[in-house]
């Protein structure tokens, strides 16, 4: 697949009344964990909803894993595993349900598939609540299912819109080893969020998107010291005159 | 009190309401169709009165120049009656038990005799040659059963020009004879079935709508599944749901006292052409979940399509008058609620013209909705 997992080539997007995504490039190389950092509406789930096929794009190009993401898509989609920004999880199924319909989505075998979710369901704190119906969860626990059900097939090229929004700082700290683990594994990560110390601590290099463009593209640490600043909230706000977000 | 806040708030309410398809479909449109459906099914529109159809075969052993002429003369005046003539007992009977005719009235062969007997000498019942008209009626029709036999009745009185027994001319309600009369509720039950299975419209259409809202839609489409598999998973599940429903729906009429006499391969077309309606229902519920932004509208849009058919084409519409009867004619559901009735109440078998007429437009309109549903919905959600 060459050396990167993820290409993104002058992308637009358009839609009817704003320009969500304004002609962006940008490279992942392969077993980096890469994020995606904006405000609200900066135009980060529609990169990531473009990157796994959800979305076309109004012009532009992006290949994942090697291959074009539209015209090779059912490709695309055995590499990946995607944890959307909402919880998309069935309510009315268990934990464990929801679970073992992904992994027949993906048609894993019986005994991959049991070992997959044992282990996910232990590294993410579930597997007591398994048994019970998703809508009884809370939302950290709706979130960490969420993430489970993206991992359970083993994906090469992992998505993750804002995969910590709403856990406390426990379970995100779990997630944050989680996925320091999924990067020694050799997997690529694509996060999006608009938690700077998350960005700072986790990411190899990071991408700064607002207003639809990309306006800062490097690792956390020579964003920091490029700028001259002790963090990379403080990089936000010198490059855009506007706080992020209030502290979490 | 705060008329500025109660105002405000009044203004919010009444916006939501006309903004919101659901709502305004709830609060609006859905009395009228309720309405105008209930209305045209039951008052009769245009004060149009039914008309029957009914069979007359005559064995008169005068022929046609006989008496039993006159009598089927006084028949076709009637405004109320729209007279078939059949050669043969047999031939009439099939179409009786296929539903199209209401009755059949068979005139012996004495018929003339016995008239000329009471002719030559009224005051004296002693020499007459009596007669028995025979009225087979249709087992699948309450209203057939109540209504035309006064109707009979009249017209042969008329005909003796004589309004008191006794009389030379008997007539005998053959359906009566042979077998107990059925309740009401048996006359409803294989419209039942097609009333459970209408439901599935909003079921579906409520179901994708709600799974694109949670966004989980858009999850499985980043998965390996391919819109083929999804569809048909998605029917094979609906399909399943029918079948239950189906089933449910025959133990529950069959403990009511709903017990056709007939055999198992008539069970089974029955069950398949239920089937395959639901399946246009599948296909009406993906046209609605189409147009449908969120899991309310559906909700509502999806009576455009329930109310029709349940009005035209299941036991609620029993009575229709004769002008929603040829507008029932548009809905699939009137096809299965008479291929159903025949089949059940009637007697029909299952390779009769009748039933392979309604099943075949039933599997075509079934086929042709389901497949505007699924192109529909792929072209414009990509499933
Ligand atoms: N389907 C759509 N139709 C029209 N506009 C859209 C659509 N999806 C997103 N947008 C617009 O595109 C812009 C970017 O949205 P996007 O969801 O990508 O932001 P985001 O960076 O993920 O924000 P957040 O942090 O709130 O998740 C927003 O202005 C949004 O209103
Ligand atoms: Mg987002």
């Amino acid at each position: 697949m060459g050396e990167f997992a993820i290409v993104i080539e002058r992308v637009v997007k358009r839609f009817e009344d704003v320009i969500a995504v304004n002609d962006v490039s940008l490279k992942v190389v392969r077993g980096e964990l890469f994020g995606l950092l904006g405000p609200n509406g900066a135009g980060k789930t529609t990169t990531v909803n473009i990157l796994c096929g959800l979305l076309k794009p109004t012009s532009g190009f992006v290949s994942v894993g090697g291959y074009g993401v539209q015209r090779e898509n059912a490709k695309v989609k055995r590499l990946i595993g995607v944890c959307p920004q909402e919880n998309a999880v069935y309510p009315y199924l268990t934990g464990a349900e929801n679970v073992e319909l992904f992994g027949n989505l993906y048609s894993l075998d019986k005994d991959t598939f049991k070992s997959r979710r044992d282990m996910l369901l232990e590294r993410l704190g579930l597997t007591q609540d398994a048994r019970r119906k998703v809508e009884k969860y809370s939302g950290g626990m709706k979130r960490r299912l969420s993430i489970v059900l993206a991992l359970i097939h083993n994906p090469q090229i992992i998505f993750l819109d804002e995969p910590t929004i709403g856990m406390d700082p426990q379970s995100r700290r779990a997630v944050w080893d989680f996925m320091e683990e999924l990067k020694k594994e050799g997997k690529t990560v694509f996060m999006t969020t608009h938690y700077m110390e998350e960005a700072e601590a986790l990411c190899d290099h990071v991408g700064i998107i607002d207003y639809g463009k990309l306006i800062a593209l490097d690792t956390p640490k020579n964003l920091i010291s490029k700028n001259g600043v002790d963090n990379l909230e403080e990089v936000f706000i010198k490059l855009t005159g506007r706080r992020i977000r209030e502290e979490i | 009190m705060n008329f500025q806040r109660i105002n405000a708030l009044t203004k919010k309410e009444l916006k939501k309401t006309f903004r919101e398809p659901a709502v305004l479909f709830m609060i609006f449109l859905f009395p009228i169709v309720f309405v105008l459906t209930f209305g045209a099914s039951f008052g009769g529109l245009g004060g149009s009165q039914p008309v029957y159809n009914i069979g007359v075969v005559n064995l008169d052993s005068a022929g046609c120049s006989g008496a039993a002429q006159t009598l089927i003369e006084a028949l076709s005046n009637t405004t109320l009656l729209h007279v078939h003539v059949y050669a043969d007992n047999q031939t009439a009977q099939n179409d009786l038990s296929q539903g199209k005719v209401q009755a059949v009235i068979t005139i012996p062969a004495v018929f003339s005799q016995s008239l000329a007997s009471y002719y030559a000498a009224p005051n004296n019942p002693g020499g007459w040659v009596n007669a028995t008209v025979l009225l087979y009626l249709d087992k699948g029709s309450v209203v057939a059963t109540q209504a035309i036999p006064p109707i009979i009745q009249n017209v042969l009185a008329a005909f003796l020009n004589q309004q008191v027994a006794p009389s030379p001319v008997n007539v005998q309600i053959a359906s009566l004879i042979e077998t107990r009369q059925l309740s009401a509720f048996e006359f409803m039950a294989p419209g039942m079935f097609t009333f459970a299975s209408i439901f599935l419209i909003m079921m579906v259409a409520q179901s994708f709508t709600q799974d694109r809202e949670n966004g989980m839609l858009k999850r499985i489409r980043t998965t390996p599944i391919t819109p083929t598999e999804f569809m048909a998973s998605q029917i094979l599940s609906y399909m399943l749901i029918a079948l239950i429903q189906a089933v449910l729906v025959f133990a529950a009429t069959y403990l009511m006292g709903f017990k056709p006499a007939i055999s198992v391969s008539t069970y089974i077309l029955a069950f398949i052409l239920v089937l395959i309606f639901s399946l246009s229902n599948v296909g009406f519920g993906l046209i609605t979940a189409t147009v449908s932004k969120t899991s309310n509208t559906a909700t509502g849009i999806s009576f455009l399509f329930v109310l029709p058919q349940l009005f035209l084409g299941t036991f609620v519409g029993a009575s229709l008058s004769s002008t929603m009867q040829t507008v029932s004619r548009f809905v699939p559901s009137y096809y299965v609620t008479d291929a159903l009735t025949s089949l059940f109440l009637r007697g029909a078998s299952i390779t009769s013209p009748t039933i392979i007429l309604d099943s075949a437009i039933v599997a075509l309109s079934c086929v042709a909705i389901l497949a505007a549903g699924i192109v529909l919905y792929a072209k414009y959600f990509k499933i």
